[in-house]
């Protein structure tokens, strides 16, 4: 880009005190990945674009969704059924076609991680799930790469920097510092079963790029050793130090190697072999034979279906409850978003092993869906 | 009497049904939390992290009056 040019798209910038043209070279220069293009990762990118991050990679290997659009505000109605990384990158080239942007339409595994994070100065988690955060943390903490953290949950939310060099502090903090183990699944929320403002992500996603942009250029003093927690509805934030936990107590993959080999999804407690059924599949099934369906959401959650019967068994009875379902049918868990179903479903199969029984992917949500783009007739 | 407040986050604010109180004659962190656990049993099954005095702590902590504990959980959310 010739300087003229260059100067009017971030004038607004290179006008600050201490900010100038050294530090919009910086910008151009630095690398960014971001991780996930959901509710944090959709405005992370729109700003690291417009302030001209020189480099930034894009990962996501999901599909837009009518109901990403409550705040994953990159996306429009025209984008549905694309992929994310493809679609955002589209997007910020627009804003900002002088960037050099990467789009891996992909998971982020341990047999790319290393080797994508190593082509980045830094990265930005936008993911929604714990396996891919620790994937991510483990992968900057081998390569000694920032690895700039936020997460949300209905009104709350929290930014933290992690592995970032501290001059005052001997050793780095990470995220394994913090959590040294990670949650088992169904005590903790997903924004599908809990919800989230979706103006919430925009602003943690926005501190997110902000921290990235402090950190490129050296301006101000980055979330380095803290985190920041901010709760929309009564505006308050709290922040604390993060101090470095003893090392058996925070134990993660050594090695490259090590890391390679690492399951983060069994460390993470997401059973992923369990026998999920689509909400298509669902459909065909239940008009050829009589099903068992099972309601495992608590009493009065919204919304209440009319459409199929089934039995309720709220999740807060198992496993005692367990012993009163009817054993000859083929069984269907479901709840609202397919988690606490999947969660009802291990404990199903631990003590019925033998017995045919699914958890309904997606939940009640991707069903419903399901009836507004493919309908079948009652 | 001493005095220590205690805030609560996310998840957890929802089991113990507040996000800021006061507890008192608390000897220490892993008083509190066997206290909170007979109070709170679903605390047991959650995950969380303390703060006292805004800083991270990784074992059993000494508490003094007035002292502010903090209750965090990790959130999934992105």
């Amino acid at each position: 880009m010739n300087e003229e040019k260059k100067y009017s798209r971030y004038q607004r910038q290179m006008v600050l005190p201490g900010f100038g043209k050294a530090r919009q070279d910086r910008l151009l220069a630095a690398r960014v990945l971001v991780v996930g293009v959901g509710g944090l990762g959709s405005p992370a990118l729109q700003y690291l674009a417009a302030a001209g991050i020189g480099k930034i990679g894009i990962i996501d290997y999901d599909f837009v969704e009518l109901s990403n659009l409550q705040r994953q505000t990159i996306f429009s109605m025209a984008d549905l059924g694309k992929s994310k990384a493809v679609v955002a990158k589209e997007k910020i080239n627009q804003l900002n076609p002088e960037l050099a942007i990467d789009a891996y339409p992909e998971k982020l595994t341990t047999r790319n991680g290393l080797d994508l994070v190593s082509r980045y100065d830094l990265v930005l988690d936008g993911t929604d799930n714990f396996s891919t955060r620790y994937l991510i943390n483990d992968a900057c903490v081998l390569l000694g790469k920032p690895f700039i953290y936020g997460a949300v949950l209905r009104y709350e939310g929290q930014v933290a920097v992690f592995n970032l060099p501290d001059p005052k502090q001997e050793e780095t903090t990470n995220y394994r510092d913090l959590f040294p183990a990670p949650p088992s699944p169904q005590t903790v929320p997903n924004c599908n079963e809990a919800g989230v403002l979706g103006v919430l992500p925009g602003i943690i996603g926005t501190m997110q790029a902000a921290e990235a942009i402090k950190i490129c250029t050296g301006i101000g003093k980055p979330l380095l050793n803290t985190m920041l927690t901010f709760n929309l509805l009564n505006n308050s934030f709290f922040s604390f130090a993060i101090t470095k936990a003893a090392k058996k107590n925070a134990v993660y993959p050594a090695t490259p190697d090590a890391f390679r080999k690492f399951n983060y999804e069994w460390f993470c407690g997401q059973h992923i072999n369990l026998p999920e059924m689509t909400a298509n599949a669902f459909d065909i099934l239940r008009k050829k034979e009589e099903l068992l369906v099972i309601d495992v959401r608590e009493l009065g959650e919204e919304p209440i279906v009319q459409e199929f019967s089934y039995v309720q068994i709220p999740l807060s009875k198992w496993p005692s409850a367990i012993d009163d379902i009817s054993p000859d049918k083929k069984i269907i868990f479901f709840c609202l978003s397919g988690v606490r179903s999947q969660r009802a479903l291990a404990m199903f199969k631990e003590r019925f092993p033998m017995r045919e029984a699914y958890s309904l992917h997606g939940g009640i949500i991707a069903w419903k869906e399901q009836q507004i783009l493919s309908p079948i007739k009652q | 009497m001493m005095k220590i407040n205690l805030l609560a986050f996310g998840q957890i604010a929802d089991i113990t049904g507040q996000a800021n109180w006061q507890l008192q004659d608390i000897m220490d962190t892993d008083a509190l939390i066997q206290l909170l656990y007979s109070q709170y049993p679903a605390l047991k099954e959650t995950e969380f992290s303390l703060a006292v005095n805004k800083k991270l702590i990784h074992s059993n902590c000494v508490l003094q009056q007035e002292d502010t504990v903090a209750l965090l959980p990790p959130f999934s959310g992105g």
